[in-house]
């Protein structure tokens, strides 16, 4: 008999799978990444938009959008991050738990945008580690996508098991 | 009706007021001392009950008396607005009575203008910053101020230890996408200006 299966057989393999912990703890992570909107103007209605059924963001895996820090894991800063507001944003960061990613969505997060201004800040990352930015002002509901699909990219290829061994002491000032 | 007669009704017996000619609505130039009782008076007498506005206005270092600030009110009655413009007495320290006690509506707009324009509003209940933050050194929209800022700490010591960010003078970069301002708006496209600065042309002093 010709088999037409493919990949795990439990029958053949005895319900066991090879693998390495690196991938397991990856794949669990990337497919259930909680957003924390940090929405501080427009952008953040398209990121309500790519939470709605037309863009539906369930399909990665990644609808529970958290407003909590804490039972969040990716931080979305969708806006313009004045000076006033990016102490708070380096607060709210501080109090997530480890580990966690920062997307900056559009123009403002990104660069500070079009607001070449006494009271923007250019680019959150001056506050907080961005690991994906988003061009767009503001980008559509498929850039955030996008974006998010490249983060679940990133988080698969990182050194899960190594980091928890060499994490470094906190610097939080939460 | 808003007409001439109206206005020498509103003047007569008032040597505190005087007609300010402008092109869109009535304007009255009042002493500060006499505004609040003034208000009052539009609020109670004239149906000019609707506070829609109040700002300052920055007439530049070389002017003899620097900063005015301008109130519009609405009457639904006349249907009709009507601008109070009150020069300020003093170019170092400018400041004028609060008219928050007759329109709670001027309680953020006085704040406003005080974090803008540095105005201290004279018996106003909380006359603090509004929009950034308490200990700013500076009052951006004054003349003198440049578009991009000046540089200054964090507002949070903390944050800033952490991080290393401070504020920073914004780059000007293709900007700021103003009009000349020599001609008449409606022909004066506005455009990039391009006040450029980067790592090979350094910021002009």
């Amino acid at each position: 008999m010709i088999s037409n299966e493919v990949g795990y057989n439990s029958k053949v393999e005895g319900e066991v799978i090879v693998t390495r912990a690196d991938s397991v703890i990856n794949w669990i992570r990337k497919h259930s990444v909680w957003p924390m909107p940090m929405g501080l103007a427009c952008c953040a209605i398209e990121l309500m938009a790519s939470a709605a059924s037309r863009y539906d963001i369930s399909r990665f895996g990644m609808e529970v959008m958290r407003f909590s820090p804490r039972q969040s894991d990716c931080m979305i800063v969708a806006g313009t991050v004045t000076y006033k507001m990016a102490e708070v944003v380096r607060r709210i960061y501080d109090q997530m738990g480890d580990p966690k990613w920062v997307v900056a969505m559009g123009a403002c997060a990104s660069t500070g945008g079009m607001y070449r201004s006494y009271a923007v800040m250019q680019g959150v990352d001056n506050v907080v580690p961005v690991d994906v930015y988003v061009s767009g002002c503001p980008p559509r509901p498929e850039a955030l996508l996008d974006a998010m699909m490249k983060l679940q990219g990133k988080i698969g290829n990182e050194s899960s098991v190594r980091n928890l061994s060499n994490k470094p002491e906190p610097t939080g000032v939460a | 009706m808003i007409d001439d007669d109206f206005v020498k009704s509103l003047l007569n017996g008032r040597d505190y007021l005087s007609f300010k000619h402008h092109e869109d609505c009535l304007t009255i130039n009042c002493l500060p001392e006499s505004l609040v009782d003034f208000t009052k008076h539009l609020r109670d007498e004239e149906t000019f009950d609707l506070l829609v506005d109040l700002t300052a206005v920055d007439h530049g270092d070389g002017a003899e008396k620097r900063f005015s600030v301008v109130l519009h009110f609405y009457s639904l009655v006349h249907k009709s607005y009507l601008r109070i413009h009150v020069l300020c007495p003093d170019n170092e320290a400018p400041c004028i009575p609060s008219v928050s006690s007759v329109f709670p509506a001027a309680n953020w707009h006085e704040r406003e203008t005080f974090d803008m324009f540095g105005i201290n509003f004279l018996d106003h209940p909380n006359l603090k910053r509004i929009l950034m933050w308490d200990d700013y050194p500076y009052f951006p929209l004054r003349k003198e101020f440049p578009l991009a800022g000046i540089e200054v700490p964090l507002p949070a010591a903390d944050v800033a230890e952490v991080t290393g960010a401070d504020v920073d003078p914004a780059p000007m970069m293709g900007g700021p996408f103003v009009a000349s301002g020599n001609s008449r708006m409606s022909e004066a496209e506005p455009r990039a200006k391009d006040e450029s600065w980067t790592e090979k042309s350094e910021k002009p002093l």
